[in-house]
């Protein structure tokens, strides 16, 4: 019990006995899931398996209607709202890529840095040259350095994801959480997207959500299985992906 | 204001707009005042009190632009901000009349001699400075705003819905003031106006600078708005308008932005309404009908929403044809063609007069191979809203 406890304080993601359910329906089902600081961690599961309710309930977006999420140790997310959240440092890529379509991709970068978020703040914002040094690098690791001047809307899918995890970078969160960031990419993107996950997992701690096994696989990172709101299995892919119960859930019953 | 942002803010387009209200403010009044009445190129007064009318409603555009353009808050119950401005101000002059009114007495208002009032309402206190009610006009629109933007915004509604609730606030404040025991002259309002700062508001000298200043008003707001969307507040409110809940997950508080340029803008529209009241002679509560808000706001899709530019020449443009048809064979048609108008924008026009002269400015330079056309997309591709928000 013990060992529990400080293992529970030193995560940097906690969740134990979380429930949600909407009208009825279980979406979350007594899921507990720690994640260490550093880590990063692929999230599988079938449609459903309330991989995406998780994040909403990390990222402030859903309230657990019971069950203890925990921050760095110590922080309880479920009393905060989504802003606070972020200020925190958890950042969120979504699963459908939401950019700023209207605006440069250079100002989409300059909206995700982690600095002044205050009403006056911006109003009387004057560009610095740390924060321009940060946004090039950005647009360096992105690949989008030639973009930085195009409309966000008119990048292809592929570099919208790339631009949304630029924004995390951007935002340098402690935690990013990664909805499918490669749904929809060929496979050279998909490639370059695991490098570049690995590269941010440097100094990241990082949770996955991603359906294309192949990227997963190239991750090389303890995986979780979820199925109907708990998790049904967790290890490496190879275990994972051997486990009776996990083919049973993906080849259907 | 530092002269940093002044340059930013002032872009060609900005510059131009900038200059041309201003000559506009300073020739009309010239020329109504020096040259011989009969002249080709006199304005006649009457015509200086209906542009200065259309300068003021440029104003409230500008306000409705700010926060329906930029940050996507569509409200249509601005003409109630635009009206309590006008009713402060009303309040002033109401209270210069003095004992030259119809009854004579030095400090009640001729209604509330009419109701067998005796003393005045408290909230008549002060209105007789021209400081206070100066304040007024800024602070009780601006505060209604913030209270009502702090329910609305901190409990997320958006959309349709908060649209409704803004009607439904005008709607209450129109059923209010047409109340004869609410104390702002029921059914006629205020009228009758003498002088305003001891001059009197018939006068042409009077009217002229009113003009001037409606005009210095205009140009000012301009410029505050311009201030705001250019900096990276501006971005923020783009941010907000195209994917809220994003902006949050960033970290932004979307609720304190949307509450300052909500208050903000009910603030011009103040201003704006106080300007209207002294170049109309009257505020009564028909001011407050839902109609005029939602006008104000086609004026704005008509010029170009998101373009401030083109929300300040909707409302110009529209109100000039309303003066143009209401005044002839025409008249009973008018709201008709103000609808047919509205449709045909929408449909064939999505971005306004301005937002299509923009786009077509930015893909002829593009064509031409410009170098800074790129530049130009950037500084301007701001102002694309989606029309159906």
């Amino acid at each position: 019990m013990n060992v529990m406890d400080t293992r529970a304080t030193s995560a940097m993601l906690y969740l134990d006995g979380v429930h949600v359910s909407f009208d009825g329906f279980h979406a979350i089902n007594n899921l507990s899931l720690t994640l260490a600081p550093g880590e990063m961690r692929a999230i599988i599961g079938p449609n459903g398996a309330g991989k995406t309710t998780m994040m909403d309930i990390i990222t402030g977006k859903t309230k657990p209607d019971e069950g203890t999420v925990l921050f760095d140790g110590t922080v309880d997310l479920t009393r905060l709202d989504e802003t606070r959240i972020a200020e925190l440092g958890i950042g969120r890529k979504f699963q459908k890529p939401t950019v700023f379509e209207s605006q440069t991709v250079q100002d989409n970068l300059l909206l995700a840095l982690n600095v002044d978020h205050s009403v006056r703040g911006t109003l009387f914002w004057r560009g610095s040259k740390a924060e321009s040094e940060r946004i090039d690098k950005v647009l360096e690791t992105i690949r989008l350095t030639d973009a930085r001047n195009r409309l966000a809307g008119s990048l292809s899918h592929g570099q919208k994801q790339w631009l949304e995890i630029g924004m995390l970078l951007a935002q340098d969160p402690k935690v990013l959480l990664v909805d499918e960031p490669v749904a929809g990419m060929t496979d050279v993107e998909t490639h370059l997207t695991a490098e570049l996950l690995k590269e941010i997992n440097k100094n990241h701690t990082i949770m996955v959500v991603e359906h294309d096994m192949t990227f997963v696989r190239e991750l090389g990172v303890k995986v979780t299985c979820l199925h109907e709101g708990s998790v049904l299995a967790e290890g490496s892919i190879d275990q994972v992906s051997s486990n009776e119960r996990v083919v049973e859930v993906y080849l259907g019953r | 204001m530092t002269p940093h942002i002044l340059t930013r803010s002032l872009d060609r387009a900005a510059t131009a707009f900038v200059l041309l209200v201003a000559a506009v403010g300073v020739l009309i009044p010239l020329s109504n005042l020096l040259l011989p009445q009969g002249s080709m190129f006199q304005v006649p007064t009457y015509l200086v009190a209906l542009w200065g009318k259309y300068v003021c409603y440029a104003i409230l555009a500008l306000s409705i632009d700010l926060i329906w353009g930029y940050c996507g808050i569509l409200s249509l119950g601005h003409g109630a901000f635009f009206a309590l401005g006008g009713y402060a101000m009303g309040m002033y002059l109401m209270r210069q009349i003095g004992s030259r009114g119809v009854y004579g007495n030095p400090i009640l208002p001729d209604f509330m001699v009419f109701l067998n009032w005796d003393k005045l309402p408290w909230y008549w206190y002060g209105f007789d400075k021209f400081a206070f009610a100066a304040l007024m006009v800024l602070l009780v629109p601006g505060l209604l705003a913030f209270c009502f933007g702090w329910l609305a915004f901190r409990s997320r509604v958006t959309g349709v819905y908060l649209s409704i609730i803004t009607q439904a606030m005008t709607y209450a404040l129109l059923l209010a003031f047409f109340r004869n025991d609410f104390g702002f002259g029921g059914n006629n309002g205020l009228t009758d106006f003498k002088d305003i700062l001891g001059f009197n508001v018939q006068a042409e000298g009077t009217r002229a600078a009113l003009f001037l200043l409606s005009c210095l008003a205009l140009i000012v707001a301009f410029l505050i708005c311009r201030a705001i969307v250019t900096s990276k507040l501006g971005k923020v409110l783009i941010a907000v308008r195209d994917a809220e809940s994003r902006t949050r997950f960033l970290g932004y508080r979307v609720e304190s932005y949307k509450l300052f340029v909500f208050t903000l803008s009910a603030c011009m529209a103040g201003v704006a309404g106080a300007l209207y009241v002294p170049q109309v002679g009257i505020i009564n509560p028909s001011e407050f009908a839902p109609g005029n808000s939602i006008e104000a706001v086609i004026w704005v899709a008509v010029g170009g929403r998101g373009t401030l530019v083109g929300a300040a020449l909707g409302a110009v443009v529209v109100n000039y044809a309303k003066t143009f048809f209401t005044s002839g064979p025409l008249a009973p048609y008018w709201l008709f063609m103000l609808g047919a108008l509205f449709i045909l924008v929408t449909l064939l026009l999505p971005k306004g007069i301005v937002g299509t002269f923009n786009s077509w400015w930015e893909t002829s330079k593009a064509k031409n191979g410009s170098p800074d056309a790129e530049s130009a997309a950037r500084e301007d591709g701001v102002g694309a809203p989606n029309p159906a928000e």
